[in-house]
């Protein structure tokens, strides 16, 4: 039997691994380790924010993190929905530096960093949806996605 | 009620509807006004934007400057002088 991780992947027809998105995100490993502990501290519940960045022809660069409010007060555990007041305010100071939204990111606790049936619903075209798995223990994952055509295809992470 | 001219802020994924610009200007004196003035120059972001019925659909979110219209008077939220509108992507997800 496969690993655990990959059945489920087997069950996701929105998501594909087989493939590569061209651009890869760029995100300096201390981007990730912010992001890692926000992710930490919000466990058991979903935590969200903002990549903020340029889109060159090699690459997707994140230039700087920022954490989002989630608005899903009830269902803070399964669920995100990030406060677009936080969007509007980030986007106003990237805009300010030359830079722009270049993605989304998210926790899944206690589930692999899989784009859900529910992120595929809400998904945007044009961003990276970075997705963190966090457990108890703060073991975690990033994987980063790119819906294309319906689908979401694996983006490569560099440091 | 005035009317005035406004830009509009338009997030990436839209900006294909816009031939590529980040921005466009309109005019109006409410919000509706001014993105009824929006359908007329990009119709197909219009499309995209509104339901037929001519609602706002779920998935963007209005702001007047700072003001979420969802949170004002929706679609008839008066502008005021040398404000922007700015389209927000509605983002939400979950783990299953």
């Amino acid at each position: 039997m496969p690993p655990l991780n990959e059945q489920r992947e087997l069950t996701r027809p929105w998501v594909r691994t087989d493939e590569r998105f061209p651009r890869p995100l760029r995100l300096a490993s201390a981007q990730r380790e912010q992001l890692s502990r926000w992710v930490d501290s919000g466990y058991p519940d979903e935590v969200c924010g903002i990549l903020v960045g340029r889109t060159t022809e090699q690459a997707v660069e994140v230039i700087r993190v920022t954490q989002a409010r989630n608005l899903e007060t009830d269902r803070t555990r399964d669920r995100f929905r990030l406060a677009p007041e936080d969007w509007l305010a980030v986007e106003q100071a990237a805009r300010g530096d030359g830079l722009e939204v270049v993605g989304i990111w998210h926790s899944h606790p206690d589930h692999p960093p899989l784009p859900s049936r529910t992120d595929l619903a809400a998904a945007w075209e044009g961003y990276a949806y970075l997705i963190a798995s966090v457990g108890p223990e703060g073991a975690r994952k990033w994987r980063s996605w790119q819906l294309v055509e319906g689908v979401f295809v694996e983006q490569d992470l560099e440091d | 009620m005035s009317t005035h001219t406004a830009i509009v802020r338009i997030p990436t994924p839209l900006r294909k509807y816009t031939g590529g610009a980040a921005q466009v200007s309109v005019t109006g004196a409410s919000v509706g006004d001014a993105l009824a003035d929006l359908r007329e120059r990009h119709g197909e972001l219009g499309r995209m934007l509104f339901t037929e019925a001519g609602d706002l659909r779920p998935f963007v979110n209005v702001f007047a400057g700072r003001r979420n219209i969802r949170s004002s008077a929706g679609l008839d939220t008066l502008l005021e002088p040398g404000e922007d509108i700015s389209i927000i992507p509605a983002v939400a997800g979950g783990v299953s």
